[in-house]
């Protein structure tokens, strides 16, 4: 017994030291530590990010060479400061307190110490700073865009964030990415991939030679240029144009589907987010949230289409036979549903679908909308089949584009009134508002305009999007250049659109003509309603105006929305139509047009609901037109 | 005795492990120590040169183990004794302080560390004086002699403060306990360390509840014709109940907190993410790199000088006590399976030698070779792999260290060369 003991112990010792060993190197063991080895430090070579040019070549935004001085505490020998100071152009409490705060932060890591300097400073100081241990300069590369506008298109980008890293390996902690636009869609072609070099360290964090003599290492692949379809003129001027107003402005060219122009108003200038102010400015924009500045209307807000939308009504009643383009409808100044009268501003009389357009007629659109759904034996039926073409148009639902965001907008399904009025506890009268774009429909600006594309290729789309060219080729991506079709007949979409162009010539647009050039259009007036103080409070109506031009082989269709912008003429008409010269002529004919637009803003509408007085609202004071017209729905609704 | 029959007598087996074990030792400390960058302002290149100077001072000096007489060390151990235990005395005097401890006396090319010659020292005239035809072990009076034999060199270390080469000490209980000491010293001492450790892992209550079974189904499952008194075993249960509760009391209002860290540490009691990260970065810093070290080895380890751990030299003190984190890192479980393997296999060869001596003096020597080296290697690797708290001892003819190489290498070939004796001094 006493002889076994020891030998005991001795032979349990080892089994529970290999049992352990066992443990932590075979079962613990994973073989992928190359990165969190703390032996091993990753040193990355950023490739420079990628340009972007607009669809003309023209520069949108390149980047610029920013240079800091760092500094790491441990390694700063003593120096003359004196000196050093005069160099850097810092005085000697600022070098104190500077090399302090990094000593702080870690003595063995670098710091920035002085950050962006000037070329010229860079280019003076570059040879000296070998004589300072411990500094050095790091050349670092900042976005510089080249244009004031489209900061919602480009987007901008910023370090990456705890989610980004838990969500995407590539990228380490302090790297840049993307944060929204295209940055951010096409952030893998325009980063590059970074290359990337092993070196071994000790445990002062000190580099002791490369890892492996380099044999993992990594060579950087630089970041590709791309061409977007925005077109840098016509942005910035829709921009200027859109000075003071809230509301989103999107131009397609409807043969592609390339996005012209995507404006949202209020913007802010792309610069603000770059460098050393980035942060608080974004603050500053970020929490504005009265005017929103960073919120993207063109593809974000959700409204009533209004009338532009009873094109689509019209086109849907076509294909299923309802009507045809001659089919005469009576407007009593007006129409009946059940013993309510609801009004129209039209004039009256018989109308048919050219009339009923272009003069926008509410009894015309609420009739042919009763006679899609009397052509089913249920309410169900019709409405299945008036949602399965509307929505064919892309409304309702998300474009597919490849902008970083979007919205579905609203095409009420049966299931949706199912619930708000109970089953087969509804029909078409319920739901008539829907005839002239009001009621429960709601869509994006950049909806509206794909819609407007739609009918200007008489039958199909091609989705919206914003990638031209990577590496100067062209894109080919299917999504993008095959088109997409309604299920609407393109023998019905030519009296739909002479009916637009009547809006144009003789309807409720005429005062927005421009000389030599033929448009389609639709104007809309959009009722809308805020709550103020718990109470449900009218607001001046939004402006809005689809359009495209010129009627037979369009270049640019488009879509206008101006919140509390009043009639459709009034704002988005005028807007609308310089956007439509300024892409077609590249100048303006119409310069007292054009300098009303410019100057007027919107912001003492903007300023009602907030003021805590009563106020009134779509007040005509603007001596332009002749009459005051009615808006739609007040007649609509009386 | 010619030199020829040493060389033909010594135990070879023992003699290769030894070789062995050294030079895998030193394969690992070059590595460590090796730098493939420009030499920097701390020379390290030197360690591994030194180590090996010192080896060659070791073969000199098992060259004169092996020649002088046998007995001459039976005859001398008293007096080794008294020489370690006046070196001890004098460094409270002409001590040198190295990282705190004032352990060593500087001899100009090399600091003597007297506790390793104390070591020799207390083995030798512990298995003169167990060996004694006088003594007789199972007197409470020679068990008193023999423990303090062994408490005097360990006293006087303790205040170094050097704790852990004060604890190697105990081991030589082992040699008491082979010679007659009555088990269940033992066995109360390795309760009262498995009731400790319980009790921090699981609580008082969970123990209790633990002993109270244990008692019932003592009860119930002994046989008619056991005839146990059952007060006494009752009141053991009760007072190992009341140790449980002093143990919590002890680790709450005796110790400090860094001692509780360390427990914490190695008992994994710490759950808090963000205590166990602090305790990661100081008190059990050094545990931590070096269990992240030996995990990074895997099944087949990183290569020879491939360790990016211990190139980055994060596992301090790894050419001395935590060398072994080393040859995880580098040689994978290959390399620490054989270390483990080549130490199990050393000791139990040592023990079939020590059970073979017809000599007392030498089979008790022999015990204390064993005691030392076992609860070198035990603590040393228990430590570096997390299996037991941070106890600073160095592992047995693997860590740098000059004298150390050289006093467990007197240590070993004194036993070796009274191994060649066995047959004279049986007759």
């Amino acid at each position: 017994m006493k002889k076994l003991l020891l030998s005991s112990i001795i032979v349990i010792i080892g089994i529970t030291f290999l049992g352990r060993l066992s443990y932590l190197q075979i079962f613990s063991f994973s073989p992928d530590q190359l990165l969190e080895d703390p032996a091993i430090k990753a040193i990355y070579d950023y490739p420079e990010r990628g340009y972007i040019y607009d669809r003309n070549g023209k520069l949108l935004v390149g980047n610029d060479p920013a240079y800091d001085v760092m500094v790491i505490p441990r390694e700063v020998k003593a120096l003359d400061t004196l000196e050093f100071c005069k160099l850097l152009g810092v005085d000697k409490e600022k070098f104190i307190k500077e090399l302090k705060k990094a000593r702080v932060y870690s003595p063995r890591l670098p710091s920035v110490f002085v950050p962006q300097l000037s070329k010229q400073d860079y280019a003076r100081l570059q040879e000296k700073m070998r004589r300072y241990k411990g500094f050095y300069i790091q050349k670092r590369s900042l976005r510089y865009y080249d244009t004031p506008s489209a900061a919602n298109v480009l987007g901008y980008i910023s370090e990456v964030n705890e989610r980004d890293l838990a969500k995407n390996p590539y990228y380490t902690q302090g790297e840049l990415t993307g944060r929204t636009g295209v940055e951010k869609v096409y952030e893998d072609t325009l980063r590059g991939r970074k290359g990337v070099q092993y070196i071994q360290k000790d445990r002062f964090n000190r580099d002791i030679g490369r890892y492996k003599d380099g044999s993992l290492d990594v060579e950087p692949e630089q970041g590709k240029e791309i061409h977007i379809t925005i077109d840098k003129d016509l942005q910035e001027y829709g921009e200027l144009l859109m000075h003071g107003k809230w509301g989103g402005v999107v131009a397609i060219e409807p043969s592609s589907g390339e996005i012209l122009s995507l404006i949202s108003g209020p913007t802010y200038n792309p610069s603000l987010l770059v460098g050393r102010k980035r942060s608080a400015n974004y603050s500053k924009l970020h929490y504005d949230t009265i005017s929103k500045p960073t919120f993207d209307r063109a593809i974000l807000a959700e409204g009533s289409p209004g009338s532009p939308f009873k094109t689509i009504n019209a086109l849907v009643a076509l294909q299923e036979g309802a009507i045809t383009p001659s089919t005469t409808i009576q407007c009593y100044n007006g129409f009946y549903v059940g013993r309510t009268k609801r009004g129209c501003h039209c004039g009256g009389g018989a109308r048919n679908m050219n009339v009923g357009i272009y003069k926008s007629c509410n009894a015309y659109f609420a009739g042919t909308f009763r006679k899609i759904y009397e052509k089913f034996d249920t309410t169900d039926e019709g409405h299945d089949i008036w949602e399965k073409h509307v929505k064919s148009f892309g409304l309702g639902n998300y474009l597919g584009s490849d902008l970083h965001t979007g919205r579905k907008g609203r095409i009420p399904s049966k299931e949706y009134y199912d619930k708000w009025y109970g089953d087969n506890r509804w029909s078409s009268s319920y739901i008539i508002s829907n005839s002239i774009g009001q009621g429960e429909i709601a869509v994006t600006p950049i909806q509206l305009a794909n819609m407007t594309a739609t009918i200007a290729n008489r039958g199909h789309y091609y989705t919206p999007h914003l990638i031209k060219k990577v590496e100067g080729k062209d894109i080919t991506l299917p999504d993008f250049v095959k088109p997409k079709h309604t299920t609407i007949d393109k023998r019905h979409f030519e009296p739909v659109v002479q009916g637009m162009a009547e809006v144009y010539r003789k309807g409720t647009a005429r005062g927005v003509q421009i000389p030599d050039i033929e448009i389609a259009g639709k104007t809309g007036t959009v009722e809308n309603f805020t709550i103020i103080d718990s109470v449900k409070t009218q607001l001046t109506d939004h402006s809005v105006f689809v359009a495209f031009a010129p009627v037979e082989n369009p270049q640019i269709a488009i879509a206008v929305y101006i919140e509390n912008g009043y009639y459709g003429a009034r704002y988005a008409g005028h807007i609308a139509s310089l956007m439509i010269e300024k892409y077609i002529k590249g100048k303006i004919t119409r310069k007292d047009l054009e300098k009303r637009m410019l100057e007027r803003t919107l912001l003492h509408e903007y300023a009602k609901p907030y003021s805590g007085e009563e106020f009134r609202i779509n007040e005509y004071d603007w001596s332009q037109h002749a009459k005051k017209p009615e808006t739609e729905l007040e007649l609509f609704q009386r | 005795m010619s030199g020829r029959s040493v060389l033909k007598r010594i135990d070879w087996v023992s003699v290769l492990f030894y070789i062995l074990l050294v030079t895998i030792g030193w394969l690992n400390i070059y590595s460590s120590t090796f730098s493939d960058a420009e030499p920097s302002i701390f020379d390290f290149s030197l360690l591994h040169g030194k180590q090996l100077f010192f080896f060659g001072a070791s073969i000199a000096t098992i060259v004169i183990i092996l020649a002088l007489e046998a007995s001459f060390f039976e005859r001398f151990s008293s007096v080794l004794y008294i020489i370690s235990i006046v070196l001890l005395l004098g460094l409270f005097v002409f001590g040198k302080t190295i990282a705190g401890a004032t352990s060593w006396y500087n001899l100009g090319f090399f600091n003597l560390q007297p506790s390793e010659l104390a070591k020799v020292g207390t083995a030798l005239a512990l298995a003169k004086y167990l060996s004694d035809i006088q003594t007789d072990i199972k007197r409470r009076k020679d068990q008193l002699y023999a423990f303090l034999i062994i408490l005097i060199p360990a006293f006087l270390i303790v205040p170094q403060p050097d704790p852990g080469s004060a604890l190697v000490f105990f081991s030589l209980v082992f040699v008491i306990f082979r010679e007659g000491l009555p088990l269940y010293y033992l066995g109360i001492g390795f309760l009262a360390i498995l009731v400790f450790v319980t009790t921090l892992m699981f609580g008082t209550i969970w123990v209790s509840i633990t002993i109270i079974l244990l008692l019932v189904l003592f009860f119930l499952l002994k046989k008619k014709r056991f005839k146990l008194p059952i007060l006494p075993i009752i009141i053991f249960a009760i007072v190992t109940i009341v140790f449980s509760l002093s143990v919590n009391f002890v680790f709450n209002n005796v110790f400090e907190q860094r001692h509780r860290d360390r427990f914490s540490l190695w008992l994994r009691l710490e759950k808090d993410p963000a205590k166990l990260e602090q305790i990661r970065k100081t008190i059990g810093y050094n545990t931590y790199q070096s269990e992240k070290a030996i995990e990074s080895g895997g099944f087949f380890g990183k290569g020879f000088l491939e360790g990016t751990r211990t190139k980055g030299d994060f596992v301090p003190e790894q050419e001395t006590d935590y060398i072994f984190s080393t040859v995880g890192e580098e040689w994978g479980f290959v390399g620490t399976a054989t270390v483990v393997l080549l130490f199990s296999l050393l000791l139990l060869r040592l023990v079939y030698l020590a059970e073979r001596q017809k000599s007392s003096f030498s089979r008790m020597y022999g015990y204390g070779v064993i005691s030392i080296l076992l609860i070198h290697y035990f603590i040393n690797i228990g430590m570096v792999i997390g299996l037991l708290p941070t106890i600073g001892i160095p592992l047995p003819f693997f860590s740098y260290g000059g004298s150390g190489l050289l006093f467990f290498s007197i240590l070993l070939f004194i036993f070796l060369k009274l191994d060649t004796n066995r047959l004279k001094e049986g007759i």
